[in-house]
Formats: C-alpha cells, structure tokens, sequence
C-alpha cells in the first residue's frame, strides 16, 4: 500500500484522543484560532490541570502543538496530524462515491420494475 | 453526478455522503433490503461481499465476507437497529473474525441512512461515524486498490453506452 499510513500506534494515539467530547472542542477551538490553556482552562468546567492533560493528549497524538510564550502556553492546531485524519476520511469518501455509482448502475437496470417511476416498456 | 455532497467532521471522525438516484424510495430501499443486490454494490469489485445471513427487522443481524483479489476473506457483521421503510436506516458495521465472531476491540460503524423522496428521484445520505482508526483503515486499504480499478472503470463506463430500451 503506498499510502503514508501512520504506525498503528501512532494512529490509536490520534484516536483515542479524539474519542473525547472535551478534547474534540478544544482541537476545533485551536483550528479556529491559537490559545493558550489557561484561556482554554476558562471555558470549561474542570481544573487548569486538567485540561492541561488533555492538551497534552492532544499532543502526543501529534494534533496540537504547545509552545511558551512568555508566562503562557499557546495550544495550536497541528495541521499535519489533523491532514492525516482528513486523508482517511477522504478515502473513505471516495469508496461511497464508488458504491453510489454502484447503485446508481444497479438502478439503471431496472430490476425488478419500478412501479410507475419510469417506463422501459420492454 | 451521483453523489451530490459530502461533509467530513474529522473531529467527530464522521462524513456524511449525499447522493441522488433516478428510482423512487421504494426501489432505492430494495438494494438494502434484499442482499442479493446489497452485494452487487456494497464491496468494490476487487473485494466483492457475499451475505450469509441479513435478517432486515429491527435489531436483526447481517453477516457477510467481502472477497480479495488473492482469494482472502475480510468478514463483518451488521445489526440493524432501527428500520423504518422506506425512509431512514441505522445499523451499526464491525468486523468479524474467521469463525465470523465479531472482533469487539476494533469497534462499529455506526451508519444512518436517509432516504427522501424528490418525487420520482431520491435523495439518499449516509452518515457514518467511526470509533476506531483500525477500522477505518482496514477499510481504507480495501477501498484503495479500487480506487485505481474505479477510475478505469468510469473511462469503461463512458465508452459503453447506457443503453436503456
């Protein structure tokens, strides 16, 4: 297969951290704009630490990256990992675009008569 | 174009695909309900699915193998769980092992499909919703090599006319 596939590690570390609710907003959140995590820490029911754990989760599974600035810690979108994500997806798509064409093609048959819709007459 | 639309929430690791089709609901809800024809479409040529068993009631259960190009048998298992005909099905996707056993760790696909009726057409969008990226890539690498297969079949598909008569 010559698909830049992630190590199977690597990809369940980008998926089981993107089965939490919290850590799914707070990547959306920082594709949308930079944040530092006290900022982040603000919008949620929970500790700074603990979202400071979720952030770290996120990192380690190469979604977000976290840099000093001054007293802060600003959480960015990693849009490499996120790419990845993207790409599977993409893939995925492509395979309903397939079946779709399938039944279309099916459909185009006829089989067996559709009741009033169209008129093969044959 | 068959598919109309599609959207990716790679946050929520679902997408949804919006096709329409030239039948009405009734017919576009046949190539679900009688496997004879879910298997026509559901795996790509390279990897055609055979159905075993698919009790279409709610909470009934599917089992099918899709076949590979070197004769391997990749298995699932569906389970319906909801049915309302003509118009929306839910059922959940996994992975089964050689005994057809269903393999838990690498999670469902939890599928909604709508059906809607443009009078005479249907609109038909599937939302699937991922739990695993294991399942996603098993998937992924079955649907690939139908990728290159696919775009040679659309040329084919242009140069054969659909003749209808």
């Amino acid at each position: 297969m010559v698909v830049d596939q992630l190590s199977e590690e690597a990809a369940d570390r980008v998926f089981q951290a993107l089965a939490d609710a919290t850590r799914r907003d707070i990547v959306r959140r920082v594709t949308a704009s930079e944040s530092s995590v006290s900022g982040l820490a603000e919008r949620y029911a929970m500790s700074f630490a603990a979202v400071q754990k979720h952030v770290a989760v996120l990192e380690r599974a190469t979604l977000v990256t976290k840099q000093k600035r001054g007293r802060e810690q600003i959480v960015r979108a990693n849009h490499d990992g996120l790419q990845r994500v993207r790409r599977l997806l993409d893939d995925y798509e492509n395979i309903w675009r397939q079946r779709s064409d399938r039944i279309a093609d099916l459909l185009a048959e006829g089989t067996p008569p559709a009741p009033g819709s169209d008129s093969t007459g044959d | 174009m068959t598919v109309i639309s599609s959207a990716q929430d790679p946050g929520a690791l679902s997408l949804t695909v919006v096709a329409e089709f030239d039948a009405g609901v009734e017919r576009v809800w046949q190539i679900w309900e009688d496997p004879r024809q879910l298997e026509r479409w559901w795996g790509p040529p390279t990897w055609p699915a055979t159905f075993e068993k698919h009790d279409f009631v709610p909470g009934g259960e599917a089992t099918y193998y899709m076949t590979g190009p070197e004769g391997e048998k990749a298995r699932g298992w569906w389970r319906f769980v909801s049915l309302e005909a003509p118009h929306r099905l839910v059922f959940d996707d996994g992975f089964a092992d050689d005994d057809g056993e269903p393999v838990a760790e690498m999670g469902t696909i939890h599928g909604v499909v709508t059906l809607e009726d443009l009078g005479g057409r249907t609109r038909m969008s599937v939302v699937s919703t991922f739990e695993t990226q294991k399942q996603m890539e098993k998937i992924v690498a079955m649907g690939m090599e139908e990728g290159m297969k696919g775009a040679l079949g659309q040329v084919d598909a242009l140069l054969v006319e659909p003749a209808r008569a």
